[in-house]
């Protein structure tokens, strides 16, 4: 593997833009502003105002809530005085059984794994740099949490959810159960973490002390 | 070039094009993402092949007193529309019949494009491919309908639902699709105003 000195290190402020790579300077952001590239128009960086703070307060919110939406169950329906009801869980263990072990995987990864890889991870992340202990292992932690964020589908697991619940609105009545809304709420407060967070307190912290 | 990661902006060493690592934070680095395009095509390829089967064969077996149905994607958007709830039938059409064969055929024209050198629609194109890497996801709607209705139904003594063997494929299709825009580089979009000044790029 080369030595990092192998690389000539361009100045600071210089960017290239993800999608075109054009090269631009990184302008000065004021708190809650937005950089986008000039030539294609894709997200640079943003300047999320007490970004630590708010996106560790957030994540934890999303565990706790991920805890909920995985104990209690998440629909169940009432048919002739009984009543069946069913956990994220046990709804991939008997899509498994039925035969169909390619897609019950899927579902178990996509809607289960990772998102709570990407929350634990993130976590991860986010607690050495607000005790202001940064580390290259960081890096990787990131590098991680990235690959694993596109394949977290939890948003499209509950519109699943309705569309199913429809279904069977004429057979049985439909009881939507506590996870279902612990899940609804773990997306929006997910998705406010990761708003909330500053890729590039990661990168530009300098090394040693506190980052705040 | 810089890095995919962090950002970190290096100059390429003089010969030297593989096994770089990022001086900041120690990802490997490349000018673009290796063998883009022959991976996307590879990719693209196995999804239009399981797009038949996801489309044709049975997504979903009920078993009831009454004898036994199968439904297929459309049959089920159908069946949506005809209970009324046609918002419904609209978003489970567009999830799972229009958006996967919309996204495959976004990413040939992008590719294909590429490989033309094309200079026209620079914008739009890169448009189109954030557009296709943000509703890739929604894809999968069916297939946690599946699971939901599977899960649920299986407790009731009068009927049972399976999930067909068009639940693989189409789980598939899905994943292959979400792989192949990943693997497409959308800087090689921009790269042949360079043309001229830079006769050998990435090519596959």
């Amino acid at each position: 593997m080369p030595a990092p000195d192998a690389h000539l290190i361009l100045p600071a402020d210089l960017i290239a833009c993800h999608e075109c790579d054009l090269l631009q300077t990184e302008p000065q952001l004021a708190p809650g502003e937005t950089a986008r590239c000039v030539r294609c128009g894709a997200f640079l960086a943003r300047n999320p105002p007490d970004s630590l703070d708010r996106s560790l307060a957030l994540t934890l919110a999303a565990a706790i809530l991920y805890l909920i939406a995985n104990i209690h169950p998440l629909v169940g329906l009432e048919m002739q005085g009984r009543r069946v009801e069913v956990t994220l869980f046990e709804a991939v263990q008997i899509l498994w059984k039925s035969g169909v072990e390619p897609v019950a995987a899927l579902v178990f990864i996509t809607a289960l794994l990772f998102p709570v890889l990407e929350l634990l991870m993130f976590l991860l992340v986010l607690l050495p740099l607000r005790l202001g202990r940064v580390s290259p292992r960081l890096a990787t932690f990131f590098r991680l949490v990235r690959s694993v964020q596109p394949w977290g589908m939890m948003e499209v697991f509950l519109l699943g959810m309705l569309v199913s619940l429809v279904k069977l609105s004429h057979l049985a009545t439909v009881v939507l159960g506590t996870a279902f809304w612990a899940t609804a709420a773990l997306i929006v407060v997910l998705t406010l973490a990761a708003r909330a967070f500053d890729t590039r307190l990661l990168w530009q912290a300098p090394l040693p002390g506190p980052a705040r | 070039m810089s890095c995919h990661v962090c950002g970190q902006l290096a100059a390429q060493p003089e010969g030297r094009a593989h096994g770089l690592r990022c001086p900041r934070c120690g990802a490997p680095m490349h000018m673009r993402k290796p063998a883009s395009l022959s991976t996307t095509w590879a990719l693209i390829a196995a999804a239009v092949l399981l797009y038949i089967p996801a489309n044709l064969l049975p997504m979903m077996v009920t078993a009831s007193l009454l004898g036994s149905q199968q439904d297929t994607i459309m049959s089920g958007v159908v069946f949506l529309w005809q209970s009324g709830s046609w918002p419904l039938a609209a978003v489970v059409f567009f999830a799972s019949v229009m958006v996967p064969l919309l996204k495959i055929l976004a990413l040939i024209y992008l590719v294909i494009s590429v490989q033309r050198r094309s200079r026209h629609n620079l914008i739009q194109r890169t448009r189109l491919y954030r557009l296709v890497e943000f509703v890739g996801r929604w894809s999968m709607l069916d297939i946690y309908v599946i699971t939901i209705l599977v899960a649920l139904v299986q407790f009731q003594g009068l009927a049972t639902i399976q999930a067909g063997p068009a639940a693989v494929a189409f789980g598939a299709v899905v994943v292959l699709t979400m792989f192949a825009a990943m693997s497409f580089d959308p800087r090689l979009i921009w790269d042949p105003l360079t043309d001229p000044a830079s006769p050998r790029l990435p090519h596959d």
